[in-house]
């Protein structure tokens, strides 16, 4: 779960309150990055974990439970070997008086039948009341020996029966001897001792058929191995490793051996006879097959997560870009309108200026016409001729104010087209009237190439006007006292007229016609231009449906040429 | 021919009363009103041919003037006169019969001119 902090942080990726510089988008490209890691590889690495945690149970399982059971199965084995053996000591003792035991030929002979139908036996004594082997049959001199001092001895008197360790004999080999007590009612209880050799217990162990770095053995309840063993010394050795706690049934604990390894300790403990059974497994065979899984598992998990990383970066990188792209162009639009905005504000106030200053105009017109009329129409008087002057240049330049807010009037509309059908030429001559005067004291040449008879085009005066101004001007601009400016009309196809200004002036450079279009680009002084005059007219001219072209070289002047449909395709002027 | 009667309802009164004496000057008989209800009484009483009307005035608009003229008196003929640029509100108006307009200021040759056409239609046709 995320804090509330981050939760809040996050709000930051809903963007971008107008501030949108580069390390904001790096900012919201971590931001997006860092989250989306976290809620892929999270729950992922939780997924593996959890899921190797599962799959290290469940095989662990599978192992350790045939284990379990092939110990209880070979213990039962062994049980039931030894639990054999006693019961036919047992049964000859019952079967037989001690008189017949005590005739060592009837002890051969009984000793040769066990050996025939048991196997295991190596020798048979028979022991009186006071601990006196009376007879002995078997491949030691034993015959006479005293055992009532011995600790088995005193043991058998108390349970009846006595199943030994195992031991060494004096053939260096591992025996385990049983006795049982013959208690008569009348008779003095007298004993009958047989030794058995391991070799059947090591046998039945075999039969496990353990791999080889797995060790199945016997060990007494002292912690004696009894039979041999791979890794933790011979019959007789004392076993390195406290024995595991008591249990009848099959268990299995964990633990380290005296080489440090890591081993499953499957074991149990016999019910009748001191013996504990135990298979000690190295761990890296048990898990084997699980490290495998887990380097697969890790192979996947690893893949996952670059495969993770490579979209998200990439995905982010993408999105962010997107969002830059469109931000860009958001703030383009928004930029163009308060541009078009500003220019119409413009235009507003000069029709505004232009009505308050013709009000007081009509004024001085009308009265400097009257005194014309009246003197006009009065007697004859001194400077007659010099008052009617002085009111004809009065009423003079009221018409230039007239001309000059008439213009200032026909900039606001210009804001909107008006589509109509015009004479290019017309426009044209109207236009370079702007300019006579700047024409006139700057000696420039101003001269007209008209095409005859140019067919009437639907378009916009306005617009054309201030385009053709904005040209001019700037041919005006570019050449020097005395230098030429011609203006060319023509019929360039059927569907277009072509209009063409050229001046001799300063030309200009490779590099500044390539910005020659763009808005707030200029040559001129700070304060003498915007910028914008080229600007605006390229997108009249284009919503005019036309083109507009630029050729020039340095030094050598600069022609203009602008295409113009003969029937409007205005766009609609926004 | 019978003397042409222009009232001119402007409330820039220099200017009107101006334009007034030079349009007696050239013979065609001329008022001056500079308020909008005062003209239209005076409408009432004695029609004119033409009203020469300024579209902006305080109190009665030249608009509204034109509206009550049309209502009452079909027959006279309305120039409009206005600093303001013209086109903006020609769109609309065929209907309501106006005859011209006038962007101050204006010779007095080219108002003269635009009233005699005005007038001209109505006198063929009565």
């Amino acid at each position: 779960m995320l804090p509330s902090a981050w939760l809040a942080k996050l709000r930051f990726l809903d963007l971008p309150d107008g501030n949108s510089s580069p390390e904001m988008y790096r900012l919201v490209r971590t931001r997006i990055i860092v989250l989306m890691l976290l809620i892929t590889v999270v729950p992922l690495t939780a997924m593996a974990l959890i899921n190797s945690h599962q799959y290290q149970d469940i095989l662990k399982e599978e192992i350790v439970n045939p284990l379990l059971v092939l110990v209880n199965k070979t213990k039962h084995s062994i049980e039931l070997f030894l639990a054999e053996r006693l019961s036919t000591v047992s049964f000859i003792c019952s079967a037989y008086t001690f008189e017949q035991l005590a005739d060592e030929e009837n002890l051969r002979r009984i000793f040769r039948v066990m050996k025939q139908e048991f196997g295991g036996f190596v020798d048979l004594g028979l022991i009186d009341e006071n601990g006196l082997q009376v007879s002995y049959v078997g491949p030691y001199d034993l015959k006479g020996r005293n055992y009532s001092e011995q600790p088995w001895f005193h043991e058998m008197q108390i349970h009846g029966t006595y199943v030994s360790d195992v031991f060494m004999g004096f053939r260096r080999f591992p025996h385990i001897v049983m006795a049982v007590q013959h208690r008569g009612d009348r008779e003095k209880a007298w004993t009958l001792r047989a030794t058995i050799d391991t070799h059947k217990i090591d046998e039945m162990i075999a039969m496990m058929r353990l791999d080889a770095k797995t060790d199945g053995f016997l060990a007494n309840r002292g912690g004696v191995i009894q039979t041999a063993t791979k890794n933790y010394g011979g019959v007789l050795d004392k076993f390195a490793l406290p024995l595991p706690p008591y249990s009848s049934e099959a268990a299995v604990i964990e633990t380290s051996d005296q080489h440090g390894r890591e081993i499953l300790l499957a074991y149990t403990y016999f019910l009748h006879s001191p013996y504990v059974l135990m298979v000690a497994k190295p761990r890296g065979e048990v898990f084997r097959s699980w490290y495998t899984l887990k380097t697969e598992i890790l192979y996947v998990f690893v893949a996952c997560v670059a495969i993770i990383l490579l979209v998200v970066f990439k995905l982010t990188g993408l999105l962010v870009e997107r969002m830059q792209e469109s931000e860009e162009k958001r703030e383009a639009a928004l930029k163009e309108i308060e541009h078009s905005h500003k220019l119409s504000s413009i235009g507003r106030l000069a029709a505004g200026v232009a009505h308050e200053i013709n009000n007081p105009m009509a004024i001085i017109n009308e009265k400097a016409g009257l005194m014309r009329d009246l003197i006009e129409l009065g007697e004859k008087f001194d400077n007659r001729e010099k008052f009617l002057g002085l009111t004809d240049a009065i009423i003079a330049s009221v018409e230039r104010c007239r001309s000059i807010t008439h213009r200032l009037l026909g900039f606001a509309r210009r804001m909107e087209s008006q589509i109509e059908l015009l004479d290019v030429n017309e426009i044209l001559r109207e236009t370079i009237g702007f300019l006579e005067k700047e024409a006139l004291y700057r000696n420039i040449d101003v001269r007209l190439q008209l095409g005859d008879g140019l067919p009437a085009i639907s378009s916009d005066r306005g617009q054309l006007q201030q385009v053709f101004l904005n040209l001019l001007s700037n041919s005006f601009a570019a050449v020097e006292d005395g230098g030429a400016v011609t203006v060319t009309s023509w019929d360039a196809d059927a569907d277009t007229l072509g209009i063409a200004i050229e001046d001799n002036g300063c030309g200009m450079s490779e590099e500044t016609l390539k910005c020659f279009f763009e808005p707030f680009f200029t040559t001129k002084k700070r304060g003498h231009g915007t910028g914008l005059g080229l600007f605006i007219s390229y997108g009249i001219i284009k919503r005019l449906g036309g083109r507009i072209d630029a050729r020039s070289k340095e030094g050598q002047g600069t022609t203009m040429s602008v295409y113009l449909p003969k029937k409007s395709k205005a766009v609609k002027a926004g | 021919m019978e003397q042409i009667r222009v009232l001119i309802v402007d409330d820039e009164e220099e200017f009107a009363s101006a334009l007034a004496e030079r349009m007696n000057l050239r013979g065609i008989h001329t008022e001056v009103s500079c308020r909008g209800e005062e003209a239209l009484s005076r409408i009432d009483a004695h029609p004119p041919d033409v009203v020469l009307l300024d579209l902006m005035m305080p109190g009665l608009g030249g608009m509204e003037i034109m509206k009550r003229i049309r209502a009452k008196h079909p027959g006279i003929a309305i120039i409009f006169q206005t600093g303001h640029s013209i086109p903006d509100i020609l769109g609309m108006e065929p209907a309501s019969g106006l005859c011209d307009y006038l962007i101050k200021p204006a010779g007095i040759d080219e108002i003269i001119a635009k009233v005699r056409l005005c007038v001209r239609p109505r006198n063929n046709t009565s």
